[in-house]
């Protein structure tokens, strides 16, 4: 499949789209008028699709500076009457928070769907949070999609009751949906607005306490409104399995398991699954309830169904026993898959269940953490800085390492080890801004161009202001780089794919009064290595931006232009000292069995940078 | 109607068909397991896939999981895939707790040493303790040189195209050989894509044949 074909396969056709790839087609099939996002794993896809698809879909589409800023823009919109939508993974509706829980307040005229992309097990992410809770927390109806067909369907059906009960609607993925692929029958894209009009009302849209106190109120009937509507929905439905023992209770990834198992084992039980899940169909729950003997509810990642479900049991006064995490049936924590759910149900039916021969090898198999890719200017950034710690004679087991949301805090790694600090977007200068008020050791923060213009501007004004002492390198690649490669306020590209005036890091710095500012081209690392030095003996703040565009940009380009110059060892000349293996760490460089250093022509970019690192001049250009 | 057609009569029988395939990131192997699944769909079956996404990317494991058939989860229960298609040798023993003894397991000979074998905090395994490992659980093993075959066909990045080829000349696989080749042409960029399905054939003739002992 072409990812164009999500645009341009018609009504009737079936597409195999990832969950992500769903969400824009039921997108435009809704008339989307405006999608604005800031990429984040698991969300990352769809943004990518909207990129290479926007203009001709005559859709508006930006990759906002960061979640709060893209929440603004499809609010915005919103209340101008048209349809929007904005996704997110599920800690960037954190940055999002402040404007996304007035938005449920204010209500919006057009429909507006927000989705968050939750990682359970966080394979790519800080922490595990359950946004189901942030739906609670705001009051915004939320619905639970099980695969990518009813994403697309769930897409529909968000605008038309976000428009109905003039609220934003909360659609939460997990990474296991977000990332699955499945079979999706399509229908007719409708062309959105281009335009709306923003017809004033500063009683709806003024969150002044005059004003909230009767939006408070109005919320809570809207969501009476709507619970009554979920109790009635088709989407939370009853599958009957024959069978009244065991009545299970799910949602989302957690359904596909259940009914694996189910159906693997043939088990006779009862299952609801709740799709429209908040405001939680009481009365529909209850009925359940009262159709089965015990109750077993299956969801990632916090107990949120079940505690709903225990109070549930309480204020009826039903006696029966429910099954989950909190008793220990299913885990607590990360995310689930059938062998899990299965080993719960395995606890509480009465059936012997499908067991396996369990391999296992008693091999240690060798480590594949991630790494940094071949050619990555951070690498060698890193190397130039460690370079001139060195050379200064500093302790660099006395620096304080502050790093932040992006690859290169994979220089946390060896030889690096330069990451002694992350906790969120933007966090290496704040962090730094405390340390430097509360220890006397030096402080380097390291931050990507992205997260620089997302979350690293307001602690630069504040580290500023406050006299701070640190040096922060902004290792700007030119690309949002962990998620795939997006563009980002620094680049001369929008989110259309249009031209765009290119933001200078360098500039803000200057503005904002920064005491040293160098850019420099960290291939280069003789002259990287002087500017490190110059701005390490710096008193107060230093910006050192180490400007050189991802590996994965420079191979395209490469690719497209026909160059492909590989690097490769020179024996006779090779001393077998191992700086280029032990302390460089590039990917391509390995030592063979006969102990001689080698480049894997597959894996070398022909950066170079290796080139420099060799005492030997060892590594040359391969002829 | 060639024989090849009456595949997926065997998947009526046998409800689910699970593969799994794993490989090291800038493998193809999610390209691999896409032109399965969309060959799938354009048989009318239904399909499910998982895909790993995000830091894995980055010289990382990457495994993706199908299921083909009336499944809702594409993930796969522990010694439940009917195939095992591994891009290098030391992934398939990583996976090996997805397989039972009567999977098929092909595996790619090529070794992929990361750089922390380099670096000394990791090790490799000798190639044939690994081969004598899986081939002493499981009955069904096909060792394949793919990266040779790949040089040969003139590219070495079809490496996936050459264990994709392996896959479909399995006894059990259960979707036509003429969809798969369908759905490569529309997967794979036009100008590789002779290359690639000359990949694909070798890999295809030589499982046919049984090729078992390259590589052991």
């Amino acid at each position: 499949m072409k990812v164009k074909e999500i645009l341009t396969e018609k009504e009737g056709g079936k597409l195999f789209l990832l969950g992500n790839e769903a969400a824009v087609r039921g997108a435009l099939e809704s008339g989307v008028s405006v999608a604005s996002t800031y990429p984040g794993t698991p969300s990352s896809e769809t943004g990518d699709v909207f990129y290479k698809i926007a203009r001709e879909a005559g859709v508006y589409f930006e990759f906002s500076s960061n979640e709060k800023v893209a929440l603004e823009v499809s609010t915005a919109a919103a209340a101008a009457g048209l349809r929007s939508f904005v996704f997110m993974k599920h800690v960037g509706l954190n940055v999002a928070a402040d404007s996304f829980m007035s938005t449920v307040y204010t209500g919006v005229r057009g429909g507006m769907i927000v989705l968050s992309a939750d990682d359970p097990s966080m394979y790519s992410s800080q922490n595990e949070q359950d946004n189901r809770i942030m739906a609670r927390l705001a009051g915004i109806p939320l619905l639970e999609p099980s695969n990518p067909q009813e994403v697309k369907d769930l897409m529909k059906f968000g605008f038309e009751l976000s428009e109905k009960f003039k609220i934003p609607v909360l659609m939460r993925t997990t990474t296991r949906i977000s990332h699955m692929r499945g079979v999706v029958n399509l229908g007719t894209i409708i062309q959105g607005k281009e335009k709306g009009y923003f017809k004033k009302d500063p009683s709806q849209f003024i969150v002044a306490p005059a004003y909230v106190v009767k939006m408070r109120k109005e919320l809570i009937e809207k969501l009476n409104q709507i619970e009554e509507k979920a109790k009635n929905s088709p989407l939370n439905k009853i599958i009957d399995k024959g069978g009244r023992e065991i009545g299970i209770i799910t949602s989302g990834s957690a359904f596909n398991y259940v009914m694996d198992v189910v159906s693997e084992n043939n088990l006779k039980v009862k299952i609801l699954k709740l799709t429209f899940s908040y405001p939680f169909p009481e009365k529909l729950v209850l009925d359940f309830i009262n159709s089965v003997d015990n109750i077993l509810i299956a969801e990632e990642v916090e107990p949120v169904m079940e505690k709903k479900v225990l109070t549930i049991i309480g204020k009826y006064n039903i006696k029966k026993k429910v099954y989950g995490k909190l008793d220990g049936t299913l885990p607590r924590i990360y995310e689930y898959n059938p062998d899990i759910v299965e080993a719960g149900m395995a606890k509480i039916v009465d059936k012997e269940l499908i067991k396996r021969e369990k391999f296992s090898t008693k091999l240690s198999l060798p480590l594949r953490s991630a790494v940094l890719c071949p050619g990555c200017p951070h690498r060698a950034t890193y190397f130039a800085l460690k370079k001139a710690i060195k050379k200064l004679k500093l302790k660099e087991e006395e620096i304080i390492f502050s790093t932040d949301i992006g690859c290169y805090a994979l220089g946390l790694e060896p030889p690096y080890k330069m990451g002694d600090y992350c906790i969120s977007m933007g966090s290496s200068l704040g962090i730094g801004c405390g340390f430097s008020k509360t220890t006397n050791q030096k402080i380097i923060s390291f931050i990507g161009d992205s997260t620089f213009f997302h979350a690293g501007i307001p602690p630069l004004v504040n580290a500023v202001h406050n006299r701070d002492k640190i040096l922060l390198v902004v290792m700007d690649n030119r690309i949002t780089g962990m998620t795939g490669g997006q563009t980002n306020p620094g680049v001369p590209v929008d989110g259309m794919g249009n031209p765009a005036p290119e933001i200078s890091i360098e500039k803000i710095a200057r503005g904002v009064g920064v005491g040293l500012v160098k850019t420099i081209d960290p291939v280069d690392l003789k002259e990287t290595e002087e500017i490190f030095k110059e701005a390490l003996q710096f008193e107060g703040v230093a910006v050192v931006i180490t400007k050189h565009p991802c590996a994965m940009i420079t191979d395209a380009e490469n690719r497209k232009k026909g160059i492909s110059i590989k690097y490769t060892v020179n024996q006779e000349e090779c001393s077998k000292c191992l700086i280029c293996v032990k302390n460089f760490t590039c990917p391509a460089i390995y030592i063979e069995k006969d102990s001689s250093v080698n480049i894997n022509p597959l894996l070398c970019d022909g950066c170079g940078v290796c080139a420099q690192v060799c005492p030997k001049k060892a590594i040359e250009v391969k002829k | 109607m060639s024989k090849e057609s009456d595949r997926g009569e065997k998947m009526s029988m046998k409800n689910i068909y699970k593969i799994q395939l794993i490989g090291v990131g800038g493998q193809g192997t999610i390209k691999a397991s896409t032109i399965v699944g969309e060959a799938a769909m354009k048989k009318g079956l239904n399909v499910v896939m998982s895909e790993v996404h995000g830091m894995a990317q980055r010289g990382g494991t990457v495994v993706t999981e199908l299921k083909i058939g009336e499944a809702h989860s594409p993930l796969i229960e522990e010694g439940a895939a009917d195939l095992l298609i591994a891009f290098e040798p030391t992934e398939a023993l990583r996976a090996l707790d997805k397989v039972g003894r009567d999977s098929f397991v092909i595996v790619n000979s090529s070794p992929i040493v990361p750089f922390t074998v380099s670096l000394g905090i990791s090790e490799y395994p000798e190639l044939s303790s690994v081969f004598e490992e899986i081939k002493a659980k499981i009955n069904n093993l096909l060792v394949i040189d793919a990266q040779k075959i790949a040089k040969e066909a003139g590219s070495i990045i079809s490496e996936n195209m050459v264990l994709l080829g392996a896959a479909v000349a399995t006894p059990e696989f259960p979707i036509d050989k003429d969809l798969i080749i369908q759905s490569m042409k529309e997967n794979l960029p036009p100008k590789s894509i002779e290359t690639n399905l000359k990949t694909f054939e070798s890999g295809f003739e030589l499982a046919k044949k049984g090729g078992k002992s390259i590589g052991i």
